[in-house]
């Protein structure tokens, strides 16, 4: 970089690095790097590489992988969930008659897209990555602009390995100082949220910076990045640093060798310039985030756990009003209260979103000795079966099954409810997924997000708890 | 894609904010492609457990059993990606989502598909919300020609469209064959690419 040229941000960096022709009208044709196909909604995508009589451009940047409607019970197949049976079958299909790589139901790489890409290294720093799934901006923990697409731009990305896109506005959140005990990044996120709503970042791509960003381990930083999309970001990212490096390190599809070192030296650069513009800014104090849980069905309904829940009547938009007396009737709960002692029917930890070895770390070390409350049904399921194997490896699938949890097999499982585990009707869950909209879990489902730590502690306790009170 | 130039039709009133892609399209309410989309559209909504229709909801009642538009709160579309939020919407005869803000990714998902995301203000959508709540033929006209809704009074609202979004809705066109005017491009950037980023490549 010349010393005349104007301060970038790290999203500037890598976009500029990704062009492959300016359009007169603003658009920009970039190159993608990376793919993750999957078998939620990715079928219509193939059939229009048919219409199109295309084959897929670059076989070596796309991979599939089965994740959303796959059973995850003991012993599961592709075919024990028979809603997904037929799905499962054309994702397999496609993937053969294409020459797609496909992490298959019994492959031991298998898992959620967001959690197997960055583990086996086919997520990498400074590169762009797609994938149709709206919490693509998972991988953003590595440094990499990873976003979600629709249907028919995963059709243009297998087609041209190319989008045809508008910049987004950039928007740098930046967390000063630090998160206390019991509290962890997914806490954080849900209080920028509650703080600044579901539409903070609409039409934005968030770089996520600060000391307390900076302290978090990889596999947080992902679960920060994750959540971006529940404000209304589809790209989040994290600066790679040393920990990322060390992350990536000696994954299966990492480069080695020579390789890695250009690599490094290139990733090396990808900060954001001092001084560089950024459309807009927000900073977060860590130190007053306390154990955050969602009482409502927008991810911005969050309170820490001794915090009263809010009053619609304090409400002067009539819409926002009508909206949170809609959630309290739905969920069952009335304002004036504070979440501790809520009951609760299901703790479900798993997901994109905290279902990676530090999370279930997080959680056994709250279940271990203790027993799942009676009348509660809790389900471990790992983000992936590499997840699985490592959490086995360190006894921790004893540690849960013991306590009275299920331990399952890698997917998607409880978050969207598409592969049958359901939250019933009425239910309660707590649950360390990313959405507590209205029958997300199943029809009638009741959810509230919190951390792992925070789902074990109720899932112990038979109620909506303080982990702190747990961990001292 | 379906052009869009000039539609006219009844238009719902749905002024909460946030409805989200999965009250759009719930996942847990079949995934199979047998299922009709349109049947499917706001399911926990639409209807009981047992399958019966809920008869308040407003999709249910006439004449807005019969929409061809739907005048939302802010952030429509939120949640995921799933681009069969849109096809449900437009196979149930929805053509344009009025709203004062649309979710990123919901927005280009209309427009690949050819339902119109049309951004009007706060207060102009809650203002027309109230009127096609009571008026007697809440029919209103989406005129992409000339970027304006007319209101069941006939009062004009102004929209702007991104001008490539605009043509190609006007045309029907499809965005892949843009795309794929530009291969030699994208062999170039590869070409080029392929030295600078060796790694990115996985040759194997
Ligand atoms: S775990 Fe949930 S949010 Fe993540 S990809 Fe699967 S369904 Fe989507």
């Amino acid at each position: 970089m010349s010393a005349t040229t104007a301060p970038q941000t790290l999203i500037d960096k890598i976009w500029n690095q990704h062009v492959i022709r300016e359009l007169s009208d603003g658009r920009t044709l970039l190159h993608i790097d990376r793919h993750f196909l999957h078998d939620g909604t990715n079928r219509q995508a193939f059939d229009g590489l048919r219409r199109i009589q295309r084959p897929v451009r670059n076989l070596n940047l796309n991979f599939a992988v089965v994740d959303h409607i796959l059973s995850t019970l003991p012993g599961r197949t592709g075919e024990s969930h028979p809603p997904g049976i037929e799905r499962i079958h054309a994702l397999r299909d496609n993937c053969r008659q294409f020459s797609v790589q496909l992490f298959d139901v019994n492959d031991a790489q298998q898992g959620i897209a967001h959690v197997i890409s960055p583990e086996l290294g086919i997520t990498l720093p400074g590169c762009t990555l797609v994938c149709g799934d709206s919490h693509t901006a998972t991988n953003g923990g590595l440094g990499a602009m990873a976003w979600g697409i629709g249907t028919t731009e995963v059709m243009h990305v297998v087609a041209a390995q190319a989008l045809l896109l508008r910049k987004q506005q950039q928007l740098r959140i930046t967390f000063n100082g630090r998160i206390g005990p019991g509290v962890g990044a997914k806490d954080m996120i849900l209080y920028f949220m509650a703080r600044h709503g579901v539409t903070a970042g609409t039409g934005c791509a968030v770089e996520y910076a600060g000391p307390a960003i900076r302290a978090l381990p990889i596999e947080a930083r992902m679960t920060i990045c994750n959540m971006s999309i529940e404000f209304g970001s589809r790209c989040g990212i994290v600066a790679p640093d040393d920990a990322t490096l060390q992350y990536v390190a000696g994954r299966p599809y990492a480069p080695t060798g020579a390789l890695w070192d250009r690599a490094v030296a290139e990733w090396q650069t990808l900060a954001s310039d001092d001084g560089a513009p950024f459309d807009r800014e927000i900073e977060i104090d860590c130190g007053r985030i306390g154990p955050q849980v969602t009482w409502g069905n927008s991810p911005q309904e969050a309170v820490a756990i001794d915090e009263p829940l809010p009053d619609p009547a304090a409400i002067a938009d009539s819409a926002r009003r009508e909206a949170l007396a809609r959630a309290y009737s739905y969920m069952d709960l009335a304002p004036g209260r504070t979440m501790e002692g809520v009951p609760i029917d299901i703790a479900f930890i798993g997901s994109c979103t905290n279902s990676r070895l530090s999370d279930l770390e997080a959680a056994a070390t709250v279940v271990r000795g203790r027993k799942v409350a009676k009348g509660v049904t809790a389900l471990a399921v790992p983000g992936s079966m590499a997840v699985k194997a490592a959490a086995e490896a360190k006894g921790l699938d004893k540690v849960f099954r013991d306590a009275g949890f299920e331990w399952r097999n890698a997917g998607c499982s409880m978050c969207v409810g598409s592969n049958g585990d359901l939250v019933p009707p009425g239910k309660r869950s707590i649950s360390t997924t990313n959405r507590n909209f209205e029958h997300r879990q199943g029809p009638h489902s009741r959810t509230h997000l919190a951390g792992p730590a925070m789902v074990a502690a109720a899932a112990v306790s038979g109620c909506i708890t303080d982990v702190r009170k747990l961990i001292q | 894609m379906e052009p869009f130039t000039v539609v006219k039709g009844i238009a719902a009133p749905m002024l909460m904010p946030n409805i989200n892609t999965d009250a759009i399209t719930p996942m847990a309410a079949g995934r199979s492609t047998s299922v009709d989309l349109g049947k499917m559209l706001f399911n926990n909504w639409r209807y009981n457990l047992d399958g019966s229709e809920i008869a308040e909801f407003i999709l249910n009642r006439p004449p807005f059993r019969n929409s061809r538009f739907i005048v939302a709160g802010e952030n429509f579309g939120c949640g995921s990606s799933r681009e069969r939020a849109v096809w449900a919407l437009m196979r149930f005869g929805i053509r344009a989502v009025i709203a004062p803000s649309f979710a990123d990714i919901f927005r280009d998902n209309a427009y690949q598909n050819g339902l119109l995301p049309v951004v009007i203000g706060e207060a102009d959508c809650a203002a027309l919300g109230a009127t096609l709540a009571t008026a007697s033929d809440p029919q209103i006209t989406v005129d992409l020609q000339r970027c304006v809704v007319q209101t069941p009074e006939g009062c004009e609202l102004t929209f702007s469209v991104p001008a490539e979004r605009r043509d190609a809705l006007m045309a029907g066109l499809d965005e892949i064959d843009v795309i794929l005017s530009m291969e030699a491009d994208i062999e170039n950037y590869q070409r080029e690419d392929r030295r600078r980023r060796p790694w990115i490549y996985l040759d194997r």
